[in-house]
This record gives C-alpha cells, sequence and structure tokens, in this order.
C-alpha cells in the first residue's frame, strides 16, 4: 500500500501517534498521520485534531462526544466501537490506530457509511412503536416487576449505534438479515404490553431474514459498547417462533 | 474486510467448531452408509472395506470423526439451550457450556483411543 504521511508536531514528551484512516468511499486507501500522543485523549478526540489540524476535507461524524447518541461508531484495529468512549490508551496497538469505516455498511466517504439500510431494517422488523392511548387517557401502569417488562428493560437502551450490525457475521453474509440491532428492539416491543402492533411486529421479525437467521455466534453480544445482549433477544423471538409453529400460527 | 481473527470470541470460535464438525460429518455420513450399504449385499467387498479400514491412517481419521460428532452433539446442545431454555441473566450465553463441550469431545476422544489401543 503506498501511503501518504501527515504531521502534527509531538508533545513536548516527544512522543507520537501513528493513524492510519481509510480514505475514501468503496474504493480507498489507508492515509498515515501523525499526532501527539497525550495522556488523555479518545480516538475521537485524535480524528477531531488530525481533520482540524492536517486534513480539513476528512470527513467522520459524531455529535454527544459521551455515549448518548449512537453516531461516532468506526472500526479501531479490526474492532467495532464508540469512537467517542474508547480511550486511546486502551486500544492503540504499539502506538497505531487503524481507523476504518462500519463493516457491513455502504462506504460514503472516509470514515462515514450510509446507515439508511441499517434503519430502513428498523422498519422491516416492526420496529415502530403504536399506541392505543389518547392523550386524554391516563398513562398506561405497567408493572415494573412484571416478566413481560424486565425482558424488555435488558434490551430497552439500545441507541442504534450501528456497533452489532458490524460485529455479525450473518449480516455480511446475508445483506437482507435484519440484524442484531433490529431483532433487539423487536424484542422490546414485543414484550410491552402498550404496544399495539404487537402481533405485526413478531410476523415480522420470525419472517424470512429474521430471527431465525441468526447463528447465536454472538458477536453483537461481545461487541455492544452498552452490554446489551442482541443474542438473548433473538433467542426469545426463535422461543416465540417455535411456540407459534406448535400453535400453528404460521 | 473481515473483523480480524485475534478479535474473535469464545462464541465465535464455538459457531466455527459446530460448522467444521457438522460438515466433516456431513460429508462423512454418505460414506459411512455406503460401508453399511455394502455389508448387507456381500460378504467379499466388505471384507475388503473392513480391511481398509483397519489401516492406521484410515483408524486416525475414523476417531477424529468420533471427536467432531461427539464435539457436533455437545456445542449443538449448548445452542439449543441458549435458545430454547430461559438464560441466566442479561448475558449469560452459557459460554462454559463450550468448554465443556470441548472436554467431553475430547474425553470421548480418549475413551476410543483406549479401546483401539487395547485392540
Ligand atoms: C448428534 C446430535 C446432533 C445435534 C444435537 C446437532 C445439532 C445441531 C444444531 C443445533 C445445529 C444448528 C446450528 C446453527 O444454528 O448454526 C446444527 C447444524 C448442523 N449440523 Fe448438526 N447436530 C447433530 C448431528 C449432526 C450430524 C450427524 C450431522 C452430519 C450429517 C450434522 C450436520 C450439521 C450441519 C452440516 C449443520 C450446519 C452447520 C452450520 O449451520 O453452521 N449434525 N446441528
Ligand atoms: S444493541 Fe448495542 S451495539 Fe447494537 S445498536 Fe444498540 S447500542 Fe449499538
Ligand atoms: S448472535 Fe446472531 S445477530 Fe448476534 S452476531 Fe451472532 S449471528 Fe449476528
Ligand atoms: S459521539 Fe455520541 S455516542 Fe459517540
Amino acid at each position: 500500500m503506498n501511503e501518504v504521511e501527515r504531521t502534527v508536531p509531538a508533545t513536548e514528551e516527544g512522543r507520537s501517534l501513528t493513524v492510519r484512516i481509510w480514505r475514501g468511499a468503496q474504493d480507498g486507501e489507508f492515509v498515515s498521520y501523525a499526532v501527539p500522543w497525550r495522556a488523555n485523549q479518545t480516538v475521537l478526540d485524535v480524528v477531531t485534531e488530525i481533520q482540524r489540524r492536517i486534513e480539513p476535507a476528512l470527513a467522520y461524524r459524531f455529535s454527544c462526544r459521551v455515549g448518548v447518541c449512537g453516531s461516532c461508531a468506526m472500526t479501531v484495529n479490526g474492532k467495532p466501537r464508540w469512537t467517542c468512549r474508547s480511550h486511546v490508551g486502551h486500544v492503540h496497538e504499539d502506538g497505531v490506530l487503524t481507523l476504518e469505516p462500519l463493516r457491513n455498511l455502504p462506504r460514503i466517504k472516509d470514515l462515514v457509511v450510509d446507515m439508511s439500510g441499517f434503519f430502513d431494517k428498523w422498519q422491516q422488523a416492526g420496529g415502530r412503536f403504536s399506541g392505543t392511548a389518547t392523550r386524554h387517557d391516563p398513562p398506561a401502569a405497567v408493572d415494573p416487576y412484571s416478566r413481560k417488562r424486565r425482558l424488555a428493560d435488558a434490551a430497552i437502551e439500545c441507541i442504534n449505534c450501528g456497533v452489532c450490525h458490524a460485529a455479525c457475521d450473518v449480516v455480511a453474509w446475508k445483506p437482507d438479515y435484519l440484524g442484531p440491532a433490529a431483532l433487539n428492539r423487536a424484542w422490546t416491543l414485543v414484550n410491552d404490553e402498550r404496544h399495539a402492533g404487537a402481533r405485526d411486529t413478531l410476523k415480522r421479525a420470525l419472517a424470512d431474514g429474521g430471527c431465525c437467521a441468526c447463528h447465536t455466534q454472538g458477536g453483537c453480544m461481545a461487541h455492544c459498547p452498552l452490554g446489551l445482549s442482541p443474542t438473548g433477544s433473538i433467542a426469545g423471538l426463535k422461543r416465540l417462533a417455535l411456540l407459534e409453529f406448535f400453535k400453528g400460527g404460521r | 474486510m473481515g473483523l480480524r481473527s485475534a478479535d474473535r470470541h469464545q462464541a465465535y470460535l464455538a459457531f466455527l467448531g459446530h460448522r467444521i464438525s457438522g460438515l466433516a460429518l456431513a460429508f462423512f455420513l454418505p460414506l459411512h452408509f455406503l460401508v453399511l450399504g455394502l455389508a448387507l449385499e456381500g460378504q467379499a467387498r466388505l471384507d475388503g472395506l473392513l480391511a481398509f479400514a483397519a489401516m492406521p491412517a484410515v483408524k486416525a481419521a475414523e476417531w477424529a470423526l468420533v471427536v467432531l460428532l461427539a464435539l457436533h452433539l455437545g456445542l449443538g446442545l449448548r445452542l439449543l439451550a441458549v435458545e430454547f431454555l430461559a438464560w441466566p441473566g442479561a448475558r449469560g450465553a452459557r459460554l462454559h457450556w463450550i468448554g465443556r463441550a470441548a472436554g467431553f469431545a475430547l474425553s470421548v476422544g480418549l475413551v476410543f483411543l483406549w479401546s483401539i489401543l487395547r485392540g
């Protein structure tokens, strides 16, 4: 690979970090940048420093910087991660960071991928909540200790970052597979007693390309930065699939 | 652009073990049935095949297949448990069953080896 070197002067201590960044879209190349290695910096800080001081045309995406919005995920040294919550000290390999866009999604430019297919799959999985109550009704009284509520709670904190989608080999092999995030969402809705479309959500999650395509590799669960378990949610859907099968529902 | 192999985790290794053993079994089973079929057909050809099966390299391959079947069985039972039993916790994917399945396959292999050596 013929790599270009671009540099920012090192800090007083003199240590510098080598950052290899994917430039281009589907076709492209790695470009190497050298930046000061500071005691406390996240991978996102490093990308920002490169964009501000060396490469203004570098495209990347972020918003909250604190692990809330789900927009900054990239492939860091081969693993999908939130860059804003990845401390350089924990993820560098001998002073090198290799940054690529998230796997399993079309690349737009540099570190930015097109997430629209990912969000479309949420809709295909029946991920849209539909209520029956109006603003004139009292709030639903959901027992926080009920079985269904606890199942939904275990999966509800997802912020749509796409890390699990990038970690899943089945998504890579079977492009119409809905993927761990969309199915995890479907699982929360199937367990939400206020959701009027639970039957429809279940039907979609069990359809072709749905939960039954998952091979329980657990990549999603191993990589989710929130420690959620889409693997568990999908296993829950598979159990419902079996029940439906015995009931002759499908 | 795959994830790098060093970043693979236990459950992924279990998947690989299960798939490779499954494919090896699927490849072997037709041959196995062929041999059983021959047993019904005629003594001479079966004897020839049995002599073939007694060759050391063939015995070693048979040993590997038994181990693979035990591994496939063990990992398959884990998958069925993960998918159809309640999970012990939100992230309780019964990962320790992977080691148990491997241990089970290994001990089946040892018993088989012992029975070969004993003749
Ligand atoms: C001994 C009892 C067995 C059990 C408990 C078992 C269980 C399973 C399970 C649960 C799966 C689904 C794996 C997944 O979702 O990825 C599977 C896949 C498979 N099995 Fe078995 N199986 C057994 C015997 C066999 C035999 C004898 C063969 C050979 C003919 C075989 C060949 C396969 C193959 C080729 C796959 C597909 C592998 C994959 O999708 O990765 N299995 N098995
Ligand atoms: S389940 Fe985890 S990894 Fe997947 S999109 Fe949600 S927060 Fe991200
Ligand atoms: S458990 Fe299923 S959805 Fe999650 S990474 Fe594995 S195959 Fe993909
Ligand atoms: S920038 Fe919002 S999650 Fe990383």
